[in-house]
């Protein structure tokens, strides 16, 4: 296991929220949380459906505009920090059936790079190639994106990221509706990250992998219900408070407990 | 006559027009692409009937001082001047209200487009006004072009044009995954309004010659079009302008063989038969590839099932199964297989297996949409999620 100290203050943190809330309408759908991701470590962020998983991600990016709060990208304002940031948004939020191919969209993250009118020169080509390989898809750079499985769509997106060398990552549901080579393909890309020292948060929806996949967990229910190491936070109590009556109490000691 | 016209041998104007409205085409076909593939099509349809006003009122504005109504630069400026204020009303109603876009287009476009009849209707009874023939401009008429009007109608298409292609990278990625855009630094609500901004100036530009109603058409047919031959947007958009140049020249090239053929609707006319042919003979997502896909599949069906009941020794009962087997020299006319029959019966039913086991597996089954006898498991499965299928064959003879 990983570094189980806290060596972060919010200054240094890949990302720090404070006081955040978003709303939907007249709906606070997240309400005053604060957040701190630790350095070089991979964070879950569980909760229920609803809870304002995606939202809280979303607004991290400023992609949903926060009511209130602040956020510090390595103790700075977002704004001078995006370029370090790479997302994973869900698969569900594109139409797979745009015209575009494998390769186009893993070239989308070197949008930064190439600018609006920056020639794609043979190293982006390259470079785009080799983050299709380590996501063992390779093979698929050509094909029409609509020909691809949820799991090798959720690939694509990931390669996409891995494009953008970023230091911190940000990924929604990442293993939701995969098959169960491309779990674990994208767990081995997301340990390499972490060995890069590189930071992950995934918003996750399967109780039973937190403790074999994450170092971190942040619990949400529209409020934050905790945060911390996974010895320490992610308890029978913690998730129990975090779910209420939506799981069985069997359940929740079987799935938090060491395996 | 048709020869001639497609030639530019019928005259001045018949000329001027031609060209005006394939470079008017060209320029729609492209940047109306943008549009439909961020699939906000009928904001087209407010736009342009927004300029309605702009247009009537722009000609009562110069008359008052003295001036030629019928100016052309001066009537496009005052279209794209109200077009501007529908295309806020609409931003505005869906951002700030709870209303939807097409709610808030309806009302747009109706409010305006009434407004602007209304104004029109007062111009007809002003004495400048009777000859102006304003309404000329709902459908458009090239009936005495200018050789200045042509100029501006091109240069201006082209310079959207320009503008549009110079966005390509960021209006394309806003399309697709307008999130992910958003963490690229890419303003999104700035390029909705720069990409609809040049439809407006698109809109401007062709009412002279296609006319506000029809300007959509110009818009969304050239990228419905070219999305029947690629799956590449760079490629669908330079497609779309180029079914749009044509349609715009050989429309307009039609409409001057005769006195009294209207060079907008004719051009969208034009622009419709090349839809049409497309939407029949496209390789991949045409109507007849479809049939002959499933004639070839059918086939393909047969020989698969074939090779099965080859490998699993039963006996084939179709006789075009027979057939196929026999001409493909995998079975001797006496019923046994031959050994590259042997071969190739075998390696289909390890294929089949494969097939089997991902039908049953819980996140790849809905890949199975795409075992239609003629794809191996090889072309669609990465090699980890092959050996995962292997492994789970393996554990569960049963599945086979």
């Amino acid at each position: 296991m990983t570094l189980a100290l806290p060596r972060t203050a919010p200054d240094q943190s890949p990302l720090a929220i404070r006081g955040l809330t978003v709303s939907y309408g007249e709906q606070p759908v997240v309400f005053s949380i604060d957040m701190t991701v630790q350095d070089g470590a991979m964070t879950a962020i569980i909760g229920p459906n609803g809870a304002g998983k995606s939202t809280l991600l979303k607004a991290a990016l400023n992609i949903v505009k926060p009511l209130s709060g602040r956020i510090t990208v390595y103790g700075q304002p977002l704004a001078q920090q995006a370029h370090r940031i790479a997302y994973v948004p869900q698969r569900a939020s594109v139409d797979w059936d745009f015209p575009t191919e494998v390769l186009d969209v893993v070239l989308m993250g070197l949008y930064r790079d190439l600018g609006l009118l920056g020639r794609v020169r043979a190293h982006h080509i390259r470079q785009a190639r080799d983050c299709l390989a380590r996501v063992g898809m390779e093979d698929f750079a050509d094909r029409q994106i609509g020909q691809l499985s949820g799991g090798q769509q959720q690939r694509v997106f990931l390669a996409r990221a891995l494009a953008q060398k970023a230091d911190l990552y940000l990924l929604d549901e990442p293993f939701a509706g995969v098959d169960a080579a491309t779990e674990s393909a994208i767990i081995d890309v997301l340990k390499s990250l972490r060995a890069e020292g590189k930071t992950v948060v995934a918003v996750h929806h399967d109780l039973s992998t937190v403790r074999a996949y994450f170092d971190n967990v942040f619990l949400i229910n529209r409020r934050k219900m905790g945060e911390g190491p996974i010895a320490a936070a992610f308890t029978p109590e913690t998730v129990q408070a975090t779910y209420g009556g939506r799981l069985a109490d069997g359940q929740i000691s079987q799935l938090t407990m060491g395996a | 006559m048709l020869l001639d016209a497609l030639l530019l041998q019928i005259g001045y104007n018949a000329t001027l027009v031609t060209l005006g409205s394939a470079a008017l085409g060209l320029a729609a076909g492209a940047t109306g692409t943008f549009l439909f593939l961020r699939k906000r099509s009928l904001v087209a349809d407010a736009v342009s009937h927004a300029t309605l006003p702009g247009l009537a009122l722009a000609f009562m504005l110069m008359v008052a001082l003295g001036g030629d109504g019928r100016n052309l630069a001066g009537l496009m400026a005052g279209s794209a001047l109200s077009a501007w204020i529908g295309l806020l009303s609409v931003s505005w109603l869906t951002r700030r209200t709870r209303l939807a876009e097409d709610a808030a287009i309806g009302a747009v476009l109706s409010v305006f487009f009434g407004f602007g009849i209304v104004l029109l209707t007062v111009v007809q009874t002003l004495s400048a006004g009777r000859q102006a023939g304003l309404e000329s401009f709902l459908l458009g008429s090239t009936a005495g072009m200018l050789f200045s009007d042509a100029i501006l109608i091109a240069a201006g298409g082209l310079l959207v044009l320009a503008s549009a292609l110079a966005l390509r990278r960021p209006l394309l990625m806003v399309a697709f995954d307008p999130g992910f855009a958003e963490t690229q630094g890419i303003d999104i609500h700035r390029m909705d309004l720069a990409i609809m901004t040049l439809v407006m100036a698109i809109t401007v530009v062709g009412l002279k010659v296609v006319g506000l109603i029809l300007i959509v058409a110009l818009l969304i047919i050239p990228a419905a079009t070219a999305r029947f031959w690629s799956n590449r947007a760079d490629r669908v958009v330079l497609l779309a302008g180029l079914f749009g140049g044509l349609s715009g020249y050989i429309g307009a090239a039609i409409s001057a063989t005769a006195p009294g053929l209207p060079t907008g609707p004719i051009i969208v006319l034009t622009g419709f038969a090349v839809f049409t042919a497309s939407l029949l003979l496209a390789p991949g997502r045409g109507v007849l590839s479809a049939a002959l896909r499933h004639r070839s599949h059918q086939r393909q069906v047969h020989l698969r099932q074939g090779l099965l009941a080859l490998a699993q020794d039963q006996p084939v009962y179709e006789a075009l199964t027979r057939r196929l087997l026999r001409r493909n020299g995998l079975q001797r006319a006496d019923g046994v297989p031959t050994s590259e029959g042997h071969s190739r019966a075998a390696a289909a039913l390890r294929d089949e297996t494969r097939w089997q086991a991902l039908r049953s597996s819980a996140h790849l089954s809905e890949l199975s949409a795409r075992d239609d006898g003629l794809t191996l498991i090889l072309d669609v499965l990465t090699p980890d999620q092959i050996a995962e299928l292997d492994r789970r064959i393996a554990t569960a003879p049963g599945t086979a």
